[in-house]
């Protein structure tokens, strides 16, 4: 007699496994749930909830791998979807990262449990004190645009070598922005919460409006190479995207700024004269991520050094940079014998220590003038020789002399290197942890300390606000 | 050749689930109700030297139902395809209204939601223009063609690596709403891209350059004939990239400029497409995108350009990536002018944002990515119009004693009011006495738009155009992306910033 089977997500992992014909097979079941709010102008303007599932069967025939996602899957149409990665494998010619399926992790204990789901109800607090936000915003002559969001994602692996993985990964963040009613002055802040218990409209509020008034004097500088303070959020923004660009393969290959000049790569160069370390660990206080790799392409758009034959490496900390000095670059199995470099697979967070005990706003009292920046936007890729960007300060640079904040600054384009910046960082401060404003959305767990960069280098003034 | 609409799509219970989702929006009071159910499959073929180094196949369906209910937006989202699943959604929906209009009733707000009028258009059914759906062909051969345009290029002297990339994207939307309007639509997408790289070993040097064919909206026939001549850009490819290698530091200074359309459409996308939405002008994108220079109050006033500048918003070009039939608001798509001879005369809208402005009807701007996220007011094909008769690139090129020929995009910023933008490309070539006079390198342009749009002094005829594009701009909280071509001509523009990129890292 069969067994009629549910979908719960783990018995569609075992369904996928049973149908499959192929050599080998990974099956990734991801359950998802989100809630968010969306203001402008002191009134809320959209929200939403929803609810979905992605399966992704990863069929492997030979060496060749064939990947198929779909949503809404339910047990009953897992058939043709098993079918159609095994067909996608068919017509593939022979993966360069092939390697057997990892073997030996101990399965998750929660396996079999339910996913983690997240509803509207996670705003039951934080709503009605938002809409008094608005109320005391509009009464004392400022405009709120902003976003609330929460995600749950439970993710169920399963391989046909035997994993049995789960992990439950909350990630919720909140943006707040505050103009005056002739938008000529803005300010902003960002948070990131697991759970919106410990997000405080109000005081996030209190922040923008300190902000504000900090902006009420105008002083308009010019375009050039400053002392700048740049806060967590800031440091965040760079160091994320000399993460997604530190693949080991293309700095083998000469291809990257941590490519070494007649052949390697920089690994075992000092490139801080800070005792900096900056380095990935699922177990990281606050900041914790799946504690073994999910790959759904080997051709991951944002970080090359993925592999889908890597599914359910386990993951521990990794030193990218140790004391100043670069230890490690991203690898695949495949990528890491390739470079003869030692593995380091990717985890979803970054951390960036080895500063001092004092927060930015003990930073701002012990600087006698620079800027201080808000934070950084619209950041692309100018050269990767150098891996230097461009992109914009947006909402508030104030300028600090004898210690205090003297008013806000005209805002500037920027032309910078987030390697360079490490290496001309005179301070490091406390590290705290922090959202990225330009790249949170797809990376959201980061900690990191203010950094004091002499000669920053302003490229020209932007007009906007 | 006739297209049909993907038979597994309208197998999907798409009226049975509509009607159940906007029966109960209607039972619990929802002024407004529309029901979307999506479909969209986008897959990706990647291969590194020749080798496979990637593929996935992601099939995205889902449905959604937005309401108005007590003068606010709720949405919500679901993919259970029930009945009493598509039932529940709609009551998430009008709970998320109620929830709104208590945050907002909190606030001490009066402001509500109402949408321009939209005639309904009964059963209606849009399919985009396309001859082979690349979902069509089998996977080995488009991983075979790509095999053998890779090996091509690395054949040649001094290629030492090839990238290559082809996207493929297939969308299905059905709409229904309370008003009557039942749409159901097809698009289909290509996007194929290689990127040659040579590397310098000894010196640490490398340099690249990629394709330069757009995103179309077309079929699997891109890639084998139609629509862009890929032999003739493949064998050209090694030659040019020797020569970047070789190419001089650029002087930084101030040049004048002819900017090829394969450079010029991604300038148009950020400091014309974005800066022409009305929801961002109005201050709706203002914590995440933004908001806009060309604020509302200058409609009609403002001097975005000099008096040659014509720029339309279109959603119904052939082969365009924002071309569809009807938006996600049951709206007609249409064409309409932006910029008319250098001022600002139109904006790109939905049917909020028009209601609350003053205007008739929206010009069918709402899109959302999938069903998972709300429509927002998105970017049309917005396209700068070339001058009838006007010059072709050489004589454009012939005008300028000092200045650079600007080839392909590379790297792109604007600040968060659309004023201060810097590019780079994938080929400058000095130009010298009207003459092309070899390549440089480490150029980069920086301007206003004001400034920029000011400065042109001659658009090409329309032998010069070509319709460019983007398949990822991204938008709004939750974040989505969409496709939009833009079309321009090749455009002469005078005393513009150029950089020198090495010197900007302080080398």
């Amino acid at each position: 007699m069969s067994v009629r089977r549910s979908n719960a997500p783990h018995e569609i992992v075992e369904r996928a496994l049973e149908l499959s014909r192929a050599d080998a097979t990974v099956v990734i079941a991801e359950e998802d749930s989100t809630a968010n709010l969306r203001w402008a102008a002191n009134a809320l303007t959209t929200n939403g909830v929803t609810r979905g599932r992605r399966v992704t069967v990863i069929a492997v025939v030979g060496a060749s791998s064939g990947v198929v996602s779909r949503t809404a899957v339910t047990v009953e149409e897992l058939e043709p979807l098993v079918r159609a990665a095994e067909e996608a494998a068919r017509q593939s010619p022979s993966a360069e990262d092939a390697r057997p399926l990892i073997e030996g992790v101990p399965a998750s204990p929660d396996f079999t449990a339910p996913p983690v789901e997240t509803s509207s109800d996670v705003f039951m607090d934080f709503a009605p004190a938002l809409g008094e936000t608005f109320a005391r915003a509009r009464a004392e002559g400022r405009e709120l645009f902003g976003f609330a969001s929460h995600a749950v994602v439970s993710t169920y692996l399963g391989t046909s070598s035997g994993l049995r993985l789960r992990y439950d990964q909350p990630a919720g963040s909140v943006e707040l922005n505050a103009k005056s009613p002739d938008r000529a002055r803005s300010s902003y802040v960002t948070v990131p919460t697991d759970d919106f218990r410990d997000v405080d409209p109000a005081a996030l509020d209190a922040d923008v409006a300190t902000r504000l008034r900090w902006a009420e004097r105008r002083i308009d500088l010019p375009a050039g190479r400053y002392q700048t303070l740049l806060p967590p959020t800031s440091v965040a923004d760079l160091l994320i995207y000399q993460h997604w660009t530190a693949d080991a393969r293309n700095a083998h290959e000469g291809r990257t700024v941590f490519s070494k000049p007649g052949g390697g790569t920089r690994v075992g160069e000092r490139l801080t004269a800070l005792p900096l370390t900056l380095y990935s660990d699922p177990a990281a206080a606050g900041v914790e991520t799946a504690p073994f790799t999910v790959a759904r392409s080997s051709a991951d758009f944002f970080a090359p050094a993925t592999s889908v034959f890597d599914n359910g490496q386990p993951l521990a900390r990794a030193d990218w940079i140790e004391d100043g000095v670069l230890r490690r670059l991203p690898t695949t199995r495949h990528t890491a014998e390739l470079t003869g470099l030692p593995g380091a697979p990717l985890a979803d967070n970054l951390v960036l220590e080895g500063g001092g005990p004092g927060s930015l706003a003990e930073m701002v009292a012990a600087t006698e003038r620079g800027l201080l920046i808000t934070s950084l936007w619209y950041i692309r890729e100018v050269d990767p020789k150098t891996l230097l960007v461009t992109g914009l300060t947006r909402d508030g640079v104030y300028l600090v002399e004898n210690g205090e904040v003297t008013g806000v600054v005209n805002n500037f384009r920027f032309n910078e290197s987030p390697v360079d910046i490490l290496g001309r960082a005179t301070e490091a401060g406390r590290t705290e942890r922090c959202r990225s404003r330009e790249w949170g959305d797809f990376f959201s767990r980061t900690a990191m300390p203010a950094l004091r960069v002499p000669e920053f280098n302003m490229s020209s003034v932007s007009p906007g606000v | 050749m006739p297209r049909t609409i993907d038979e597994s799509f309208l197998s999907l219970p798409l009226r049975q689930l509509a009607d159940a989702a906007l029966a109960r929006a209607r039972a619990l009071g929802a002024d407004h109700a529309d029901f979307r159910l999506e479909r969209v499959r986008s897959a990706t073929w990647v291969l590194r030297d020749a080798r496979p180094a990637g593929a996935e196949d992601t099939t995205d369906t889902g449905y959604a139902v937005r309401v108005v209910h007590g003068g606010s937006w709720g949405f919500a989202a679901g993919v259970d395809m029930t009945m009493d699943g598509a039932a529940r959604v709609a009551a998430q929906a009008v709970a998320m209204a109620k929830l709104s209009a208590k945050i907002i009733a909190a606030a001490g707000s009066d402001e509500r939601v109402e949408l321009a009028p939209e005639p309904a258009y009964g059963e209606r059914t849009w399919i985009s223009s396309y001859r082979t759906n690349p979902f069509d062909i089998p996977d080995g051969d488009k991983t075979g063609l790509l095999t053998e345009w890779s090996e091509r290029l690395l054949a040649a002297d001094g290629v030492s690596h090839v990238d290559a990339r082809l996207w493929a994207v297939q969308e299905n939307k059905f709409y229904a709403d309370t008003a009557g309007t039942v749409t159901t639509q097809q698009r289909v997408r290509v996007l194929p891209e290689l990127t040659a790289t040579a590397v310098d070993t000894e010196s640490g040097r490398f340099d690249s350059l990629r394709t330069l064919a757009p995103p179309a909206g077309r079929g699997w026939e891109y890639l084998t004939g139609t629509g862009w001549d890929w032999d003739a850009e493949l064998a050209a490819i090694p030659e040019l990239l020797a020569a970047k290698m070789a190419a001089p530091s650029v002087e930084a200074g101030t040049y004048d400029l002819v900017v090829d359309p394969s450079n010029l459409f991604l300038t148009i996308h950020e400091s014309i497409g974005h800066a022409t939405e009305l929801d961002r002008a109005l201050g709706y994108e203002a914590a995440f995108a933004g908001t806009s220079f060309a604020t509302f109050d200058q409609l009609g006033t403002l001097t975005y350009g000099s008096e040659i500048m014509n720029v339309t918003g279109d959603r119904t070009v052939e082969h365009g990536l924002a071309t569809i039939g009807w938006d996600d608001e049951g709206v007609r798509t249409q064409s309409w002018d932006l910029v008319k001879d250098g001022t600002l005369v139109g904006y790109q809208m939905d049917r909020r944002i028009a209601r609350r402005q003053g205007f008739e009807r929206s010009n069918g701007c709402a899109f959302a990515d999938s069903a998972a996220h709300v429509p927002l007011q998105r970017m049309a094909n917005v396209s700068l119009q070339p001058a009838p008769g006007g010059p072709d690139t050489e004589e454009l090129i012939a005008g300028v004693d000092r200045g650079i020929y600007v080839v392909g995009d590379g790297s792109w910023s604007i600040d968060m009011q659309r004023y201060n933008f810097q590019f780079t490309g994938q080929r400058f070539f000095r130009i010298e006495k009207g003459r092309l006079a070899g390549q440089l390198r480490d150029v980069a342009y920086q301007a206003t738009t004001t400034d920029f749009w000011g400065s042109m002094e001659a658009v090409g005829g329309p032998q010069t155009y070509v319709l460019g594009g983007s398949f990822m701009c991204g938008k709004a909280q939750p974040g989505q992306v969409a496709a939009v071509s833009h079309g321009c001509p090749s455009a002469l523009f005078r005393g513009v910033n150029i950089l020198n990129t090495t010197q900007e890292s302080g080398r």
